[in-house]
């Protein structure tokens, strides 16, 4: 109840208005109110008065949303559901425990080596954990790892993780700016090649670039779980090892590793444990998309693009727009000489996938991800690029649900080719 | 409270899919932007017509109240349950059913978002021009409903303008059709009109004829910032005077820039007391000629600066600043009184001035903008709840206000409706013999008084809705 009542004011903040009906994807699928974020936050407000109970239909309210953001940067009052969603289903933690689901991936996070995925997957689908899931469950189909995709199309894993194939310090030129990489659960594990990719570019243009071993999940699944204990623990080390090397920028490749980092860390966790405060604005300052970093430091290509350019398409991930990071990727597309974009209806649109939301809500996940796949088909590109792993995972899923073998590259993969 | 046998009976007409008793549920469609809160017994969202008239058949047999709810977006409370029953919500019924280019018509269902028709009959090169600021996620049967307005007023009219036809479901379950897809038509009472702005009380919207018009080849979009609040209420009557309508002229007073400054800074110059935003529309030659000719009109009228945007971007600078007031507001109070009333345009300066007057006498905060083109001003009392007395201050200071207008010759509300929220002030504008001629309507319509009870009328709260003379 504390992590509600410390967000009243928040809340007080919504005029109820329904300017969020226009944004909220998971409203724009279903069209019920309680979808919307003046809905939930309704809910919200009567949990904390004690006149809703807290029970399974609370619960699955508060599971569909998918943090997106959408909702508060078109808010007039500038409202923080994000927030309020996560403190109500901390609240909801503490009064029923976690769910399954949640359960599962923070068990997973706190093992040992917190990145080590066979261990992850292993327990996972172990049949102790899998017979307690229905065969009729939306589970079955698309079973999640944190963040990893469903048995019907999961992406092929790395023969080995990125971290475990990296030195901790690549270093620069002298006086050129220096990078600490975060690297995150899909990058790591799924497409070690956009690391790759990136570290090529930041290499080509001099920098110093730290990668620390003792990084760990961004700890946004168990966030948005509502478990705050894990997320704060997973912080804690995260920003440790980020703070153990003296660089001028922390860059992340992944659009939610990067919202956690610049966001969630002083947002929701900051303030929740005043004592992780200092440290998570201090790195929340430093931290930047790749696509703007590589943006500030003037990247130029290195070809001029002889043949036929390739056609790709923008996605933005929500974790991008919602800080704003939407003009650095084209513009980076723009200049390649190899590049030729083909913006899409409705860039700026959800893929669905919401972390755990798409287990949740699997319904409502694929009825957004049908929309958004449907636009990238409509323009004819031969490639559907984004900022953001997960949104990679869960664009390949729809492309392929449609019989597509359209590719689906992450901006620096584009780049590092150019 | 409904017995569980019309639950079932309900769940029969509609699918047990779509209707919600849970509470949790029930909290969502008991709000709207009023901020006012009311919890309904179950929530119904039906697919057609067919089920709306089964609905209002039940509702009739087995007397329950049934609340029409689109968006939910009102200012006035339309579409709460003011003491429980059905909340009955149109957004399944969201087809655009045709847009025929030949006759410039479209039919649509009430479920459609505004914005959504905009887009779809743009595509064709034809133009809806009703604007509500809400449009984005507002319903057009909830605009239809309220009879909503928006900046292109002015020049284009409000909602009920461009009705054509209806299909309305009546409280009994009866479907009847209204008007059609003639230019003309005088068979009969206008029943279209009648509907238009009936706040859900008359029956419930189920299809909507619109007239179109073909699109404007271009705009364009002027900031003109004024050195005196006279200066810019003098310049809206000045410009019509001089036969130019604008599509739109949108005023903003010396406090709502202020608000607004200071939270964005938009490089308004800090000599601005006033500020209007013009837009002109049609013929690319047209257009430039009527810019320049509102330059010339107004420049004698304490005229600062007069910027006319070059390109989209430039004109969506000019625009942001008009829709940073709502979210700037707030850093004066944290609540407000929203009024919308509207005088004759040459009777500005004078309600202005009035207001001002009584923003001295109550000494409370308040901010004014809005559709000056159409003599409709936004007035926002800007209080805060807790700080006692502040409350009691704003309802005589809108008292007050509201005296002034209708000494002006204006009226209380241009598009927000009574609803629940302006029923105390009703009868200051309407006389008894009207009051009485509306509810006798209402009871021709409705004489089980199920749908959408307690809206509009004060009297219609009580238990007997409706005085024994009137029966
Ligand atoms: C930010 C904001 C800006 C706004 N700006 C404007 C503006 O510029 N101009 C303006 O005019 N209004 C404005 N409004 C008010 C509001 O958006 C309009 O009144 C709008 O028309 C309401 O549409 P809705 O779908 O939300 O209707 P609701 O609020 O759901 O309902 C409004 C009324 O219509 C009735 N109703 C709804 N659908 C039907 C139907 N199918 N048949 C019969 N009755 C029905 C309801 O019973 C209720 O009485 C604004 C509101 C907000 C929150």
């Amino acid at each position: 109840m504390d992590s509600l009542r410390r967000l009243e004011k928040e809340m007080k903040k919504c005029v109820r208005c329904g300017a969020c009906r226009a944004y909220c994807p998971a409203f724009l699928e279903t069209g019920r109110e309680p979808a919307v974020a003046r809905g939930k936050i309704a809910v919200a407000q009567h949990l904390l008065h004690q006149d809703l109970p807290w029970d399974g239909l609370t619960r699955e309210i508060m599971a569909n949303c998918l943090l997106c953001g959408n909702c508060t940067m078109n808010c007039p009052n500038e409202v923080a559901t994000d927030e309020i969603v996560i403190g109500a289903r901390e609240a909801l933690a503490e009064k029923r425990g976690l769910p399954f689901l949640a359960r599962a991936v923070s068990t997973v996070l706190r093992f040992p080596r917190g990145m080590r995925l066979g261990a992850a997957i292993a327990y996972l689908l172990s049949p102790l954990v899998f017979r307690k899931i229905p065969a009729t469950s939306g589970l079955r189909l698309r079973f999640p790892v944190p963040f990893l995709g469903n048995n019907r199309h999961i992406p092929p894993l790395a023969s080995k993780p990125f971290l475990s194939s990296c030195p901790e310090v690549l270093p620069g030129k002298p006086g050129a700016p220096s990078v600490v990489f975060f690297v995150g659960c899909m990058n790591n594990f799924v497409y070690p090649q956009i690391g790759e990719a990136l570290l090529a570019l930041l290499q080509g243009m001099g920098c110093t670039i730290f990668i620390p071993k003792g990084q760990q999940c961004c700890g946004l699944p168990a966030l948005s779980g509502g478990d705050l204990e894990t997320s704060r623990r997973l912080a804690e080390k995260n920003l440790a090892a980020l703070g153990s090397f003296s660089a001028d920028f922390v860059v992340s490749a992944c659009a939610s590793c990067g919202g956690a980092l610049h966001k969630f860390y002083p947002a929701v966790l900051g303030k929740a444990f005043p004592e992780l405060q200092g440290q998570a604005e201090h790195i929340a300052g430093k931290t930047l998309d790749a696509s703007t970093l590589l943006t500030r430091l003037g990247w130029q290509p290195r070809g001029s693009g002889s043949g036929e350019p390739l056609a790709v398409t923008y996605h933005d991930p929500c974790h991008l727009r919602a800080r704003g990071v939407t003009k650095d990727p084209r513009d980076l597309l723009k200049h390649a000489p190899g590049v030729k974009l083909v913006e899409m209806e409705g860039a700026d649109r959800c893929c669905g996938l919401g972390g755990t939301f798409n287990v949740h809500h699997y319904e409502t996940s694929m009825g957004i991800n049908r929309g958004k796949t449907a636009a990238i088909l409509r323009t004819g590109a031969q490639a559907v690029v984004s900022g953001c792993p997960g949104c990679m995972m869960q664009l390949s899923d729809g492309l392929k649900q449609q019989g597509s073998a359209m590719r689906v590259m992450h901006t620096l993969e584009v780049l590092a080719n150019e | 409270m409904l017995n569980k046998g019309t639950i079932e009976k309900l769940i029969g007409i509609v699918g047990q899919a779509n209707l919600l008793t849970a509470r949790q549920d029930l909290v969502c469609y008991g709000y709207d932007a009023t901020q006012m809160e009311f919890l309904p017994d179950a929530v119904v969202h039906p697919a057609d017509p067919g089920e709306v008239a089964a609905i209002l058949r039940l509702a009739n047999a087995e007397k329950f109240p049934v609340f029409p709810r689109g968006a939910g977006s009102g200012f006035t409370g339309g579409s709460l349950p003011k003491g429980g029953g059905v909340v009955l919500v149109t957004t399944r019924m969201n087809r655009i059913l045709r847009i025929d280019t030949d006759n410039l018509v479209a039919e649509v269902e009430p479920g459609v978002v505004t914005e959504k028709f905009q887009q779809e009959v743009e595509k064709l090169g034809l133009f809806y021009p009703p604007d509500p600021a809400s449009l984005k996620f507002s319903t057009l049967g909830g605009n239809v409903a309220e009879c909503a307005g928006g900046p292109r007023a002015v020049k284009y009219g409000v909602t009920k303008d461009f009705v054509m036809g209806l299909e309305v479901v009546l409280p009994n379950g009866d479907i009847i059709r209204t008007g059609g897809e003639t230019y003309k038509g005088v068979v009969g009472y206008d029943l279209t009109k009648l509907m238009c702005g009936s706040e859900g009380t008359l029956g419930i919207i189920t299809k909507i004829i619109f007239r179109l018009l073909p699109l404007p080849e271009a705009k364009k979009t002027i900031l003109a910032i004024f050195g005196s609040i006279d200066g810019a209420a003098k310049a809206v009557s000045t410009i019509i005077r001089g036969k130019i309508i604008p599509t739109t002229l949108e005023f903003m007073d010396h406090p709502t820039i202020q608000c607004v400054e200071r939270r964005f800074h938009l490089g308004i110059p800090s000599t601005a007391r006033a500020l209007l935003i013009i837009e002109v529309d049609g013929d690319r030659d047209l257009i430039e000629k009527q810019s320049e000719q509102i330059r010339a009109l107004i420049s004698p009228l304490d005229l600062v600066e007069f910027r006319v945007a070059r390109d989209a971007p430039e004109a969506e600078q000019i625009w942001k600043v008009r829709r940073s007031v709502s979210p700037s507001l707030r850093d004066v109070n944290p609540d407000k009184y929203n009024e919308d009333i509207v005088v004759p345009r040459s009777k500005i300066p004078e309600i202005l001035r009035q207001i001002e007057a009584v923003q001295k006498k109550y000494d409370v905060p308040i901010v004014n903008f809005g559709h000056a083109g159409d003599g409709n001003i936004h007035v926002n009392i800007m209080i805060d709840k807790q700080v006692i007395g502040m409350e009691q201050k704003a309802q005589e200071a809108i008292r007050e206000i509201f005296r002034a207008t209708l000494n002006a010759g204006g009226t209380l509300s241009g598009e927000h409706g009574i609803g629940l929220a302006k029923q105390p002030f009703l009868a200051m504008e309407m006389g008894p013999e009207q009051m009485a001629l509306m509810k006798t309507i209402k009871r021709a319509f409705d004489p089980h008084n199920i749908l959408n009870p307690g809206k509009i009328f004060p009297e219609a709260n009580e238990a007997a809705p409706f005085p024994p003379s009137l029966r």
